[in-house]
């Protein structure tokens, strides 16, 4: 898993693959509000798309992908977007994370549709960067480690 | 006798099902040597209970919980969405504890070189 | 005393069947854990939010604060995955 494969079939279908896995992975995410999906199982599908080319093409030549240190902000970047949407509609009027004072300028029913949206994309983002964090610190070697 | 037999199998087989499971799981936790089985079975114990809650949420006759213009808005149409809603948490739960016993064990096996139970506690009684 | 986790699990296994008496009938439309707020979910999802899918609005828009509990919960579980591997390679570099 950590040495790197000498297959060619491999490293072609995984280059065909990932933007259509990435794809089916946003789709999941964006149709949570008509049928079974959403935040979570997107952001899995968008982790598992980083898994394949960590597996199939080793890890430092698939580290233009995703690079390892991308991880953690991701998560980061996830949690303040839905924090942030609840503090959005706290400084406009209403209680935390009451959707309807969302300043969009729609009705009240499509700004919680709207809210809804945000917060998904948000989750989403939160799992794949840990998820991926994850893996990284559990594949590297010994001696191996962020420079800070 | 008949009216066991009724009241458990042909009513409430799901449950039994479930716990079956949650035994099968509670054996690897308890009877098996090796840390890494362990947590396997800590997995399938985790799985059974949130079979165990999203069994209960069925209704007969009713459709997944996702609104039909066709059906309507009567709440006899539709499964129970709490449990559903309630079980992704402890989905995402699991994968979380899993991925710090796998960093646990990492550690362990770095620090002493085993992953038996048995040998680890020797080890462990060994040095101060 | 080797017996003592076989005579555990038999014991845990006959408690869990005999507490499966109480529980109500598979598929019951009656039963106490399917009505009350449930209904008030599945009668008013639609209505508030347009969305057809009820467990998304459940768990974004009533419940909204535990999934924000719950993405916190994810965080800090990767947040201390990193500290326990990273502390282990800094240990090498040291000693």
């Amino acid at each position: 898993m950590i040495r790197r494969q000498e297959n060619v079939i491999l490293d072609v279908i995984t280059r065909i693959m990932v933007p259509f896995i990435q794809i089916f992975a946003f789709y999941v995410i964006f149709h949570g509000h008509y049928s079974p999906g959403g935040g979570f199982q997107g952001g899995a599908l968008l982790a598992g798309s980083v898994f394949l080319q960590r597996v199939v093409m080793g890890r430092e030549r698939s580290l233009s992908g995703f690079h390892v240190k991308l991880g953690v902000p991701f998560g980061v970047i996830g949690i303040l977007v839905y924090g942030g949407t609840g503090l959005v509609a706290q400084v406009f009027g209403g209680n935390y994370l009451q959707y309807e004072w969302l300043p969009f300028g729609l009705d009240p029913v499509w700004a919680r549709n709207t809210g809804i949206l945000l917060v998904e994309i948000g989750v989403a983002f939160a799992v794949m960067g840990i998820l991926i964090s994850i893996y990284d610190n559990l594949s590297a070697r010994e001696g191996e480690g962020e420079k800070r | 006798m008949n009216d066991i037999f009724t009241t458990l199998i042909a009513e409430r087989w799901a449950y039994l099902l479930t716990v079956v499971m949650i035994i099968i799981g509670l054996h690897a936790m308890m009877m098996k040597r090796n840390l890494v089985k362990k947590l396997i079975g800590m997995n399938i114990f985790q799985g059974a209970i949130i079979l165990l809650f999203i069994v209960h949420a069925y209704k007969f006759g009713a459709s997944v919980p996702v609104h039909d213009a066709v059906l309507g808005d009567h709440p006899e149409a539709y499964m129970n969405p709490i449990p559903h809603g309630l079980m992704l948490t402890a989905i995402v739960v699991s994968v979380a504890t899993t991925g710090v016993a796998l960093a646990l064990l990492t550690l362990i096996y770095r620090r002493f070189g085993t992953i038996d139970e048995i040998e680890l506690l020797q080890k462990l009684r060994e040095e101060p | 005393m080797r017996w003592v986790p076989q005579l555990t699990i038999l014991v845990t296994f006959v408690v869990l069947v005999y507490a499966g008496f109480g529980l109500p009938e598979f598929g019951d439309v009656e039963a106490p854990a399917n009505t009350h707020v449930s209904d008030h979910y599945i009668e008013h999802a639609y209505h508030d939010d347009h969305t057809p899918n009820i467990v998304t609005v459940m768990i974004a828009d009533y419940r909204s604060y535990d999934t924000l509990g719950e993405t916190v919960v994810v965080f800090t579980a990767g947040l201390a995955c990193l500290l326990l591997l990273m502390r282990g390679t800094r240990r090498e570099d040291e000693a």
